[in-house]
C-alpha cells in the first residue's frame, strides 16, 4: 500500500512541478492586477495583428492538410502502386525534422539565391503559410490510415456492387467511417498550427505588425521586457490550447467505440 | 426483376476508378511540393563543414545529444510511472490528470518556454534560478516531450492481463519481482518506442529552449539554436550541413521505431 501510494505521490508531483504549477502561474500573473491591464496588452494593435496573422496561417493550413490528408491516407491504404511505402515515409518526416530546420529548407528553395527565389514568399505570409502547412501535415493522415485499415473494404466493394460510383461510395460508406478520425487530425492539425514557432520564426523576418504571428509576438515581448504583454499573448494562446485539448477528450472515445 | 438486372449490369460494367488516380496524384504532387522540394534545396545548400566541425558546432552537437540521452532516460520511468498511476490506480480527478498529460502537445512550444521561465527563472517564485543553465534546457525538454512515452505506455497497460500478476503473487513473488518479470517485459517494446519519440523530439526541439537556455555558446546553446545563429550570421550553407547532421540521427530514430513496431507486432501474435 505504501509503495502504491509512493508512485502515485510520484506521478502527480512530477505532473505538478513540470506542468501544472508554471502554467497555472502564468495565469496567475497576468490576472495578478485583475483582467484590464492583461486586456489592454492583447488588444493592441500589434497583438491583435500577430492574432490574425495566427488565425490567418490556421485557417489556410488546416483546410489543405486536411483535403490532402483524406486523400493520401485513401492513396496508401486502398491502392496498392509503386512507392505507396516511400509516400508513407515522407509523411512522417515532418514529425521528424527540427522547426528550424524547416524554415531552413524554405528558406533555401524560395530565399535570395533558391532556385525558387524572388517571388516575395519569404520574410512574408506566404512562407509562414507554407512553413505552417508543412509542420501540421502529418496529423490527418496518421489519424485516418489505421480507421480505413481497420474498417476493411468489404462494405466498399457491396456498395459497388450494388452500383454506387465512387464518389457515392466515398460519401456514404467511407465518409462516415473515418469522419472522427479525420475530426481527431484536424483538433491536432490546427493546435500544431496554431502553437508553430520555430519554423515561422525563420522564414517570416519578424516585422511587428507585419509578419509576426502570436506565438513570434510572446518571443518579441518577452524580449522587449515587456512580461505583460507576453504573458497576456502567452495565455491566449494556452487558452486555445486548452479549448483543443477538450474536443481531443471529447472526440477520443467516440473514436474508439467504432 | 428488371431493376436488379440493371444493377447488376452496372455492377459487372467495367468502372473507371476516378479516386485512384485523384488520391494518388494529389498526394504524390502536394508531398513533392510541400516536403521533398524545400529538402532538396536544404541538401543542396548545404556546404561549409567546418560550420559542424567546429568546436562551437561540435560542443551544440554533443550537448543535444546528452541532453536528449537524459531525456529519454528520465521520460522512461516518470512516463512509466504516470502511465501506472493513470491504469492501476483510482483517485479523484484521475479523468483530469489523463487529459493534462496531453497538454504539452497542444500548448504552444513558446508558451511551454515562457511559463518554466517564468516559475524557476530569474524572478522565480519559488527560488529556483534554471535560466541560461543546463537545467533549465532540461526541464524544457522534459516538458515537450511529457506524453510520449505515457501515451505509448499507458493501451498496452490496459490491455495487460492481470491473471499473471496475480499467479505470480500467489507463487510468492513480491511486487517488485512481479513487475520486473511479468509486467516490463510485456510494456518494454512499447517504453522503447516512447523513448525513441521523445528523444528524436529532444534533438530538434527549438520553441521551448529559446527563452530559457540564453543560448551561450559551449554552455547552453543546443543544435537547433547553434543551426539559428548560423544563419543569422549570414551562413545559410554551414546551417544547412549542421541541418543535415541533425535530419540523419532523426532519420536514424524514426527507421528505429519503425524496427520496433514491426518487433513488438511479432511478438504480440
Amino acid at each position: 500500500m505504501i509503495g502504491k501510494h509512493a508512485l502515485r505521490l510520484f506521478s502527480l508531483g512530477y505532473l505538478a512541478v513540470l506542468l501544472v504549477v508554471p502554467v497555472g502561474y502564468v495565469f496567475w500573473r497576468t490576472f495578478e492586477h485583475g483582467v484590464g491591464p492583461a486586456w489592454d496588452a492583447i488588444t493592441t494593435p500589434d497583438a491583435l495583428h500577430a492574432l490574425k496573422v495566427t488565425l490567418i496561417l490556421t485557417a489556410i493550413a488546416v483546410p489543405a492538410n486536411t483535403i490532402f490528408g483524406v486523400l493520401c491516407a485513401l492513396a496508401i491504404v486502398r491502392h496498392r502502386y509503386p512507392g505507396a511505402g516511400i509516400v508513407n515515409a515522407v509523411v512522417d518526416l515532418p514529425l521528424a525534422l527540427s522547426p528550424v530546420v524547416v524554415g531552413l529548407a524554405l528558406l533555401l528553395l524560395y530565399g535570395r539565391g533558391g532556385w525558387l527565389g524572388g517571388h516575395g514568399i519569404v520574410f512574408a505570409l506566404p512562407g509562414m503559410v507554407l512553413a505552417t502547412i508543412f509542420v501540421s501535415l502529418p496529423f490527418v493522415v496518421r489519424e485516418v490510415v489505421p480507421v480505413l485499415r481497420e474498417i476493411g473494404t468489404e462494405q466498399e466493394q457491396a456498395a459497388a456492387t450494388l452500383g454506387a460510383s465512387a464518389l457515392q461510395t466515398f460519401l456514404r460508406v467511407t465518409w462516415p467511417a473515418i469522419r472522427y478520425a479525420t475530426a481527431y487530425g484536424v483538433v491536432l492539425t490546427t493546435a500544431r498550427a496554431l502553437g508553430e514557432f520555430g519554423a515561422v520564426s525563420v522564414v517570416s523576418g519578424r516585422l511587428a505588425g507585419e509578419t509576426e504571428s502570436l506565438t513570434l509576438y510572446v518571443q518579441d515581448r518577452y524580449q522587449s521586457f515587456d512580461t505583460t504583454g507576453a504573458y497576456a499573448a502567452a495565455v491566449v494562446l494556452a487558452l486555445l490550447a486548452m479549448a483543443t485539448l477538450l474536443l481531443m477528450t471529447r472526440l477520443k472515445p467516440k473514436e474508439r467505440t467504432q | 426483376m428488371a431493376a436488379s438486372a440493371d444493377t447488376l449490369s452496372a455492377a459487372l460494367k467495367p468502372r473507371r476508378a476516378v479516386a485512384p488516380g485523384l488520391s494518388i496524384g494529389v498526394s504524390t504532387l502536394y508531398l513533392s511540393l510541400i516536403v521533398l522540394l524545400p529538402l532538396a534545396a536544404l541538401s543542396w545548400g548545404a556546404h561549409g563543414w567546418d560550420a559542424v566541425s567546429t568546436s562551437q558546432g561540435v560542443s551544440a552537437l554533443r550537448l543535444t545529444l546528452g541532453l536528449s540521452l537524459i531525456v529519454a532516460l528520465v521520460n522512461a520511468v516518470a512516463g512509466t510511472a504516470i502511465a501506472w498511476s493513470l491504469v492501476r490506480d483510482r483517485f479523484v480527478g484521475q479523468g483530469l490528470v489523463n487529459a493534462l498529460v496531453d497538454l504539452p502537445f497542444a500548448l504552444p512550444t513558446i508558451v511551454a518556454g515562457l511559463t518554466l521561465l517564468a516559475l524557476y527563472g530569474p524572478k522565480s517564485p519559488v527560488g529556483v534560478n534554471a535560466a541560461f543553465t543546463r537545467w533549465g534546457l532540461l526541464l524544457a525538454l522534459l516538458f515537450v516531450t511529457l506524453p510520449f512515452v505515457v501515451r505509448t505506455v499507458q493501451p498496452v497497460l490496459f490491455e495487460l492481463d492481470r491473471e499473471m500478476e496475480d499467479a505470480a503473487a500467489s507463487l510468492g513473488a513480491g511486487r517488485f519481482t512481479t513487475f520486473k518479470r511479468i509486467v516490463l517485459p510485456s510494456i518494454l517494446p512499447a517504453i522503447l518506442s516512447g523513448v525513441a519519440l521523445a528523444f528524436a523530439r529532444a534533438i530538434g526541439e527549438f520553441g521551448a529552449v529559446v527563452l530559457i537556455s540564453g543560448n551561450l555558446p559551449f554552455k547552453t546553446e543546443v543544435v537547433s539554436v547553434y543551426i539559428f545563429g548560423r544563419l543569422e550570421s549570414g551562413d545559410p550553407g554551414g546551417a544547412a550541413a549542421a541541418s543535415a547532421v541533425i535530419l540523419l540521427i532523426s532519420f536514424g530514430v524514426l527507421l528505429a521505431i519503425g524496427g520496433l513496431r514491426r518487433w513488438v507486432t511479432k511478438h504480440d501474435r
